[in-house]
C-alpha cells in the first residue's frame, strides 16, 4: 500500500514509459523506403491481371467464360465468336479493376492458364473509364511480363 | 510624450467601458471589458505602479475574464427582455453612477491624489520595487483589513459552494485511486488447463 | 532615438530567431518522435529531410484562407493574432545571459505569467467565432484547462519567488550561483514537476491536448482555420513551448550558469564554454522532454485532467510552499542561506 503510494507520487510508471521510448530512440529503424526498397513478394501475389499466350504466339483463352461465371465481383465481361479458322475466341474481354477484389478465382478457374494475376502491385489510372482494361491491354501485359509470370507459376507448382 | 500616451490609454479605457454597456453581443461586451482593463493597466504602468498593473492583467484579464467569457459563450441571452429591464432600471443605475463618481471626485479632492504632486514619492517607490513596498504596507499598517478581506472572500467561496450544492447524489464516478492501485497480479488469473 | 532603434532591431532579431527556432523545432519533433516509434521521420525534402519544414511553411502560406460563412469575421480574423501576440510579448523579459534582456523589469516573473495566461483568449475567441461545434468544444475545454493549471503553475513559481526573494529573472538566476546542486531544482523538486506538467498543460501539448484532441473533436479550436491564420496558431503554440522551456531553465536549472561551478577540475575543463551555450543546452533538454512526452504518453481524459490539476497539484504545491517556508526560516544552506 505504502509502496504503491510512493510509486504513484514518484511517477514511477511514467518514468518506465519514458525509458521505453528513450530506448527506442536509438534502436534500429524498421522503415522501408518504399519505391527504392520493398518487402519480399510471394509468388502467389495477386496483382494486376494479364492474359497469357502459348509459346507459339497463339492466345490461350478459349472463351469458356468460367472466369466470368466465378467472378464474385462481376468484374469480368466476355463476348465470344468463332474465329475464321473455326476456333472459339473472345471478341471482348474486359476487367473492371475497380470492381475487382483481387481474389484470384479467375486464375483458379481458368482451364488453360490464360487469365493470371501478376505480381504488379502498383498501377494507376488518370481518367475515368481507364480502369476497365480490355483484351489488347491484358494481352500486352501478358507479353511484357511473360518471363516473370511463367517463373512464378513454376515456383508455385509444387505447392498446388 | 507621457501625457499623450496617458490621453490615448484613458480614451481607450473610456470608449471600451462605454462599449461594454452599448454593444449588442455579450461576447463582444466581455472583450471590450478586457480592453478596458488593458488600458487601465497601461495607465497604472505610467504611474510606476507596475506590480498593480501586471496583477490586474494577470488576475482580471488572465483568469476572471476567461471565466466570464466562458460563461457568456454558453449563455443564450434574449436582448428584448434585457432592453426592457434597462429602461426600467436606468434611473437607479444613473443615480448610482453619479454617486460613485462624486465619491471618487471627493476623495481625489481631499487626499490630493494627483499626477504631479506625488511624483517624487512614486519614483522613490519604483526604485525599490513597489511589490516590496506594497507588501510592507499591507502586512503592517493594514494587516487587519487585509485579513478581513481574505475572510470575506472565504465566506463568499463557501456561500457559492453552499448555493450550488443540492445534496448528495449517487453518481457513476470511477474511483481513480482504485484504478491507479490496480495490479496485474491480482487481476489476471491463469486457469490451469489439463 | 538611437536607443529606440537598438530596441527595434533587438525585437526584430528576437522574433526572427524565434520563428527559425520554431521551424527547426517542428523538424526535430517529427524526426525524434519518428525515431522513438522506430520510424525515420521526414527524409524526402532535402538531405535527411532538413527542408521539410520549409516546404510546410510554403504550403501554409500559399493555401487559401477559408472563412466560414456563419462566423464572426472580425473575431475570426483577430483570434490568431491574439494567440500569437502575448506569446511574443512575453519574450521581452526573458534573459538569455547576464544582462542580455530587452526589459530588465522588477516584476518580470509576474509579467511572464500574465502574458502566458493571455494566450487563452486567442483560443477561446477562435473557438467561439468559428461558429462550429467542435471549435466551441475545444475552446471551452481549453479555457477550463488553462484556468485550472494556471493556479498550480503560479504556486510553483511562487515557491521560486520565495527562495530567490525577487521577481526579477536575472536576480533569480544569480541567486542560484555555485554549481548544479545549488540550483533550485533540488530543494523545489516537487514544484519543478508541478511546474513542468502544468506548463505542458498550459501549452496544450500532449498528453494534455484535450483542446485539440483530433480523435475526439477533430482539431478543436482551429478546426475552421487554414493557411496563414492556422500557421499563426501553430507558431503561437510552439513559441509558447519554447517560452516555458526558458522559464523552467531560468527558475529551476540555474539559467546560464555552468553546472560545474565549484567543482575544481571540471570547472577548469569547461571554463571555455560561454554561458549562453549552457543556457541553450538546458533549454534544449526541456524542449526534448516535450517531444519525449508526446511520443510516450496517451492523452489524459478530461475529468482526469481536472482531477490532477485541482485535487493533486494545488494541495501538493501548497504543502511544499509550507515546507519551503520552514526551510527558509531555518536558513538551510546552500539554497536558503542569505
Amino acid at each position: 500500500m505504502i509502496k504503491n503510494f510512493f510509486k504513484t507520487f514518484l511517477l514511477w510508471e511514467l518514468l518506465l514509459g519514458l525509458k521505453l521510448t528513450g530506448r527506442h530512440l536509438f534502436s534500429r529503424k524498421i522503415t522501408l523506403q518504399y519505391p527504392e526498397e520493398s518487402t519480399p513478394k510471394s509468388v502467389r501475389f495477386r496483382g494486376l491481371h494479364a492474359l497469357r499466350r502459348y509459346p507459339n504466339g497463339e492466345e490461350r483463352c478459349i472463351a469458356c467464360k468460367l472466369c466470368e461465371a466465378v467472378c464474385p465481383a462481376l468484374a469480368i465481361t466476355i463476348e465470344s465468336e468463332p474465329r475464321a479458322d473455326g476456333t472459339r475466341r473472345t471478341t471482348k474481354y474486359e476487367i473492371d479493376l475497380f470492381k475487382c477484389i483481387y481474389c484470384g478465382f479467375c486464375e483458379e478457374s481458368c482451364p488453360v492458364d490464360s487469365i493470371v494475376e501478376t505480381g504488379i502491385s502498383d498501377f494507376h489510372f488518370e481518367k475515368r473509364g481507364e480502369q476497365i482494361i480490355g483484351k489488347q491491354q491484358l494481352l500486352a501485359i501478358g507479353d511484357k511480363y511473360e518471363a516473370e509470370i511463367a517463373k512464378a507459376r513454376i515456383e508455385d507448382a509444387k505447392f498446388r | 510624450m507621457e501625457y499623450a500616451f496617458f490621453l490615448i490609454f484613458a480614451a481607450v479605457a473610456l470608449i471600451a467601458a462605454a462599449m461594454v454597456i452599448l454593444s449588442r453581443n455579450p461576447v463582444r461586451a466581455v472583450l471590450f471589458l478586457i480592453l478596458c482593463f488593458f488600458a487601465t493597466a497601461a495607465t497604472w504602468l505610467m504611474l510606476n505602479a507596475e506590480f498593480l498593473a501586471i496583477t490586474l492583467v494577470l488576475v482580471y484579464v488572465g483568469a476572471v475574464m476567461v471565466l466570464f467569457l466562458f460563461v457568456v459563450m454558453m449563455l443564450d441571452i434574449d436582448f428584448a427582455i434585457l432592453r426592457a429591464k434597462l429602461t426600467r432600471w436606468s434611473p437607479i443605475g444613473l443615480a448610482l453612477a453619479i454617486a460613485v463618481f462624486a465619491l471618487i471626485a471627493e476623495i481625489i479632492e481631499k487626499d490630493q491624489i494627483a499626477f504631479g504632486q506625488h511624483g517624487d514619492e512614486l519614483s522613490k517607490i519604483a526604485e525599490t520595487g513597489n511589490a516590496a513596498k506594497l507588501g510592507e504596507i499591507v502586512f503592517t499598517n493594514y494587516l487587519l483589513q487585509f485579513e478581513l478581506a481574505g475572510i470575506l472572500l472565504l465566506v463568499a467561496i463557501i456561500a457559492a459552494i453552499v448555493l450550488i450544492y443540492r445534496g448528495p447524489r449517487s453518481r457513476k464516478l470511477q474511483s481513480i485511486p482504485k484504478q491507479i492501485a490496480a495490479d496485474p497480479k491480482t487481476r489476471v488469473h491463469l486457469v490451469s488447463g489439463d | 532615438m538611437t536607443q529606440v532603434l537598438i530596441y527595434l532591431i533587438a525585437i526584430v532579431a528576437t522574433t526572427i530567431s524565434l520563428i527559425i527556432t520554431v521551424i527547426l523545432y517542428t523538424y526535430a519533433e517529427r524526426k525524434i518522435i519518428g525515431f522513438m516509434q522506430d520510424r525515420i521521420g521526414p527524409n524526402r525534402v532535402g538531405p535527411i529531410g532538413i527542408l521539410q519544414p520549409v516546404a510546410d511553411v510554403v504550403k501554409l502560406l500559399l493555401k487559401e484562407v477559408i472563412r466560414p460563412s456563419a462566423s464572426n469575421i472580425y473575431l475570426f480574423i483577430i483570434a490568431p493574432v491574439l494567440a500569437l501576440a502575448p506569446a511574443l510579448a512575453a519574450w521581452a523579459v526573458i534573459p538569455i545571459n547576464n544582462g542580455w534582456v530587452l526589459a530588465d523589469i522588477n516584476v518580470g516573473l509576474l509579467y511572464v505569467l500574465a502574458m502566458t495566461s493571455l494566450g487563452v483568449y486567442g483560443i477561446v475567441i477562435a473557438g467561439w467565432a468559428s461558429n462550429s461545434k467542435y471549435a466551441l468544444l475545444g475552446a471551452i475545454r481549453s479555457s477550463a484547462q488553462i484556468i485550472s493549471y494556471e493556479i498550480p503553475m503560479a504556486f510553483a513559481v511562487l515557491g521560486v519567488l520565495m527562495a530567490a526573494q525577487s521577481m526579477n529573472l536575472t536576480t533569480i538566476v544569480e541567486k542560484q550561483h555555485g554549481g548544479i546542486l545549488h540550483w533550485y531544482w533540488l530543494p523545489l523538486l516537487p514544484l519543478l514537476v508541478v511546474y513542468w506538467v502544468s506548463a505542458v498543460a498550459e501549452t496544450n501539448r500532449l498528453p494534455f491536448d484535450v483542446a485539440e484532441g483530433e480523435s475526439e473533436i477533430v482539431a478543436g479550436f482551429h478546426v475552421e482555420y487554414s493557411g496563414i491564420p492556422f500557421a499563426l496558431f501553430f507558431l503561437a503554440e510552439y513559441i509558447n513551448m519554447i517560452l516555458v522551456c526558458f522559464i523552467a531553465v531560468l527558475l529551476f536549472a540555474g539559467g546560464w550558469l555552468s553546472p560545474f561551478e565549484g567543482i575544481p577540475v571540471l570547472n577548469k575543463v569547461f571554463s571555455w564554454v560561454p554561458n549562453v551555450v549552457w543556457m541553450f543546452a538546458k533549454v534544449a533538454f526541456f524542449m526534448l522532454s516535450f517531444l519525449w512526452f508526446r511520443a510516450t504518453f496517451p492523452r489524459y481524459r478530461y475529468d482526469q485532467l481536472m482531477r490532477l490539476g485541482w485535487k493533486i497539484f494545488i494541495p501538493l504545491t501548497l504543502l511544499w510552499i509550507v515546507v519551503e517556508a520552514i526551510l527558509i526560516q531555518l536558513q538551510l544552506p546552500p539554497w536558503f542561506s542569505i
